[in-house]
């Protein structure tokens, strides 16, 4: 197993945080806040990769073949689903603060208040 | 009885389901009364569960997936005494909630009676699960209702902003807990608390393991609200629905603490347990860290319900003071402490909220002398900022008296007087705030009000009038409870017992796979005399602080200066709090990488 995946992993991770912290602009953050998510997906598929596995599906392989991980691909999927709500939150509140503020931008936003 | 553990969180799931399908065709009355008989019949639930494990530990496999050949297959709910105590606590918190809400508050759409039924799902789940992964899904369900809770008025900037920081940092923590459990689950090969323990305990890479351990604690710590993560949560627990509020300072942010022990005790001690005396003075200093700058903060607050944010902040960190010491007697003195102080604050933020409802307003210079007319609220609010000041001898001294003694036996002799300091500023921060609404005591407009609160408006309906029995009946049981945590002599005794099978991972291991595993029952010391005057000596600083606040200009020459000189001090701290969500999220990576640094660099 290389190690590249686990650097691919690191480095969305920190371009993600980077892009949230410097983002003007809400919509353009929550995609920033998606990199992120993908840091997860890499670094949790790569955890169960086997060179040469299979895809983890027996009906029509023998059991005794090497696959990879179905544990982390079952995780991938949950963190998927988790995270496309949190997403759908997001933006749903991000079209509210348009509406009440008539900006995307965090910043204005809390100039705004005081 | 086992059957009762997963029940306590699907009965809230079902509910909520149901009540979004056929709330269309249910008077709003009847919307109300279906979601707090739904609440009750898992607060009843959770309340069984706990008498039910009593010193055991109760395992529910789901689908009837039990351990193979000692090898965890399938997720498991183990319950401890601690997890159902808590996970009965916060059902009963959301009791209260929803009752105190009933007819008064002014949501349409019964969405939030569904969203507070999620919440609690994913509150009492949490507590429950002996499973990391599942424990990370439960995060997010009670986090993702949690900020649906927040940015419930989207009518109020202050709500929707609140509502995004609390979104997006508690996002960021929960990836990064899912890296650390994909990390640990590389090393280990499993994702069961119990199963992960007994694999750390032979050792291996310890880079990966401390790699996981850094990114796992931050995300708890980060749920938790600990400097520097903390910036979100008073941001967030200001705007909240007053009932909303109750959960989120009475029992969310306690959760993350619970995580930190329950993560630490069942999997992490294998691998870390020799060098718990590096991994403790972190967390230690981090809860003391914590728990000053938010006293410090609660008193330059205004705002009521921002004040009683800080306040949270300042008692999370004591709570991490405890379950950071690593020993039976910190966990056993936490246990009390969290349920004791957290009806408290649930209290002082119910008598927050009957104050919006009555004044419209929660800014204290603008309600200034302007409580007079509500003596029984003042009376209650007073009485919890004295219970803020640990007052012997009910709950919250003794929880406080119970970490005391456990972080001087584990040699902290300093932990104390801070700690006693912290929870002073604290109390005098919301003693202050009662001599000012409720007698008038002070100057009215010593100080520049600060974020004027024009954007809170009234969260209820019609009957501004009057205090409903319906909001005042929940302040005062909360009240009352945490008068009574300190009459039960038998509370703290129990809390041991719970703590010594909390910690004992040789016995949570064993329940898991089946093997019996007797452990005794423990016993708690009572308080020492150092203890009361710990405790004398917090309520004495408080009084004298609120004090000082309130006439010092009149009282002690010089007094202006020194203030203007504290307020100073304070400034560039209050400057750090900007409503920003990227320097929320630099501060966060800031303290990751710290936590992860001072972790490597004593560990490796």
């Amino acid at each position: 197993m290389s190690v590249y995946p686990y650097l691919v992993a690191a480095w969305l991770l920190g371009v993600g945080l980077y892009g949230v912290m410097s983002s003007r602009n809400y919509i353009h953050l929550i995609i920033c806040l998606t990199v992120v998510q993908a840091s997860t997906y890499v670094l949790l598929l790569s955890v169960g990769y086997v060179s040469h596995g299979k895809a983890p599906i027996f009906a029509d392989i023998p059991t005794s073949s090497v696959t990879v991980d179905p544990v982390v691909q079952a995780l991938t999927l949950t963190d998927v689903v988790v995270e496309a709500t949190v997403v759908a939150l997001l933006l749903a509140l991000v079209v509210q603060a348009n509406k009440r503020f008539k900006t995307v931008d965090p910043n204005a936003m809390t100039r705004m208040r005081d | 009885m086992r059957q009762l553990a997963p029940l306590a969180v699907a009965v809230p799931l079902l509910g909520a389901a149901l009540l979004v399908f056929f709330h269309t065709l249910l008077p709003r009355i009847a919307a109300e009364l279906l979601a707090l008989g739904i609440a009750i019949a898992a607060c009843v639930m959770t309340v069984l569960l706990l008498v039910h494990v009593g010193h055991g530990l109760t395992v529910y496999w789901f689908g009837g997936w039990h351990p193979r050949q000692g090898v965890a297959i399938g997720i498991d709910f183990a319950v401890s005494a601690v997890g159902a105590g808590l996970a009965a606590f916060v059902s009963l918190l959301m009791v209260l909630a929803l009752v105190y809400g009933i007819h008064y508050l002014d949501v349409r759409h019964p969405y939030y009676q569904v969203l507070m039924l999620t919440f609690m799902a994913g509150m009492v789940g949490f507590c429950l699960s002996g499973d990391l992964f599942n424990m990370f899904v439960m995060f997010e369900l009670m986090s993702v209702s949690a900020v649906a809770l927040v940015g419930y008025k989207v009518s109020e900037g202050a709500a929707l902003e609140g509502g995004l920081n609390f979104a997006v940092i508690n996002t960021i923590g929960a990836f990064l807990f899912l890296l650390g459990i994909a990390l640990i689950y590389a090393h280990t090969g499993a994702l069961n608390l119990a199963q992960m323990g007994a694999s750390l305990r032979h050792g291996g890479d310890d880079r990966v393991v401390v790699v996981a351990f850094t990114l796992i604690i931050g995300a708890l710590l980060i749920k938790a609200a600990i400097v520097p993560f903390h910036f979100w949560l008073a941001d967030a627990y200001a705007v909240a629905l007053t009932p909303v509020c109750l959960l989120l300072a009475g029992a969310m942010s306690e959760l993350g603490i619970y995580g930190v022990g329950q993560v630490w005790f069942t999997a992490f001690q294998g691998a870390l347990g020799s060098h718990a005396h590096v991994v403790r003075p972190i967390l230690v200093g981090a809860g003391l860290l914590t728990a000053l700058w938010g006293g410090a903060m609660a008193l330059t607050e205004d705002h009521i319900k921002r004040l009683l944010a800080f306040v949270t902040i300042s008692f999370v960190g004591v709570f991490l003071i405890g379950v950071g010491l690593l020993s039976e007697a910190g966990v056993a003195g936490t246990s009390v402490y969290v349920v004791a102080d957290g009806l408290v604050k649930a209290s002082l933020f119910a008598c927050a909220g009957i104050l919006q409802h009555r004044l419209g307003k929660v800014g204290q210079h603008r309600l200034h002398g302007r409580g007079g007319g509500l003596p029984a609220t003042g009376i209650v609010f007073a009485a919890g900022g004295l219970l803020i000041a640990s007052l012997p001898p009910f709950g919250p001294f003794l929880g406080k008296a119970m970490i005391d003694d456990a972080a001087i036996k584990a040699g902290y002799w300093f932990v104390p007087a801070l700690v006693a300091v912290a929870s002073a500023l604290c109390a005098a921060a919301v003693l202050r705030a009662g001599a000012r609404v409720f007698l008038g005591w002070g100057d009215a407009g010593s100080d520049a009000p600060d974020l004027a609160d024009e954007d809170t408006e009234p969260e209820t309906r019609a009957g501004h009038d009057r205090t409903p029995a319906i909001m005042f009946v929940p302040a005062l049981a909360l009240l009352a409870g945490a008068l009574a945590t300190g009459v039960w002599s038998g509370l703290p005794d129990l809390a041991a017992t719970a703590a010594r099978r909390f910690t004992d991972f040789g016995g949570y291991h064993a329940a898991v796979f089946g093997t019996a595993h007797h452990l005794g029952s423990a016993t708690s010391s009572a308080p020492e005399w150092f203890d009361y005057a710990y405790g004398a000596a917090t309520v004495g600083l408080a009084v004298a602080l609120t004090g000082l606040n309130l006439w010092g200009v009149r009282v002690v020459p010089g007094w202006r200066r020194a203030s203007a000189a504290a307020a100073f001090a304070i400034a560039p701290i209050r400057t750090l709090h900007s409503g920003r969500v990227g320097d929320y999220t630099a501060a966060l990576t800031l303290g990751i990488g710290v936590l992860g640094a001072l972790l490597a660099v004593s560990l490796l």
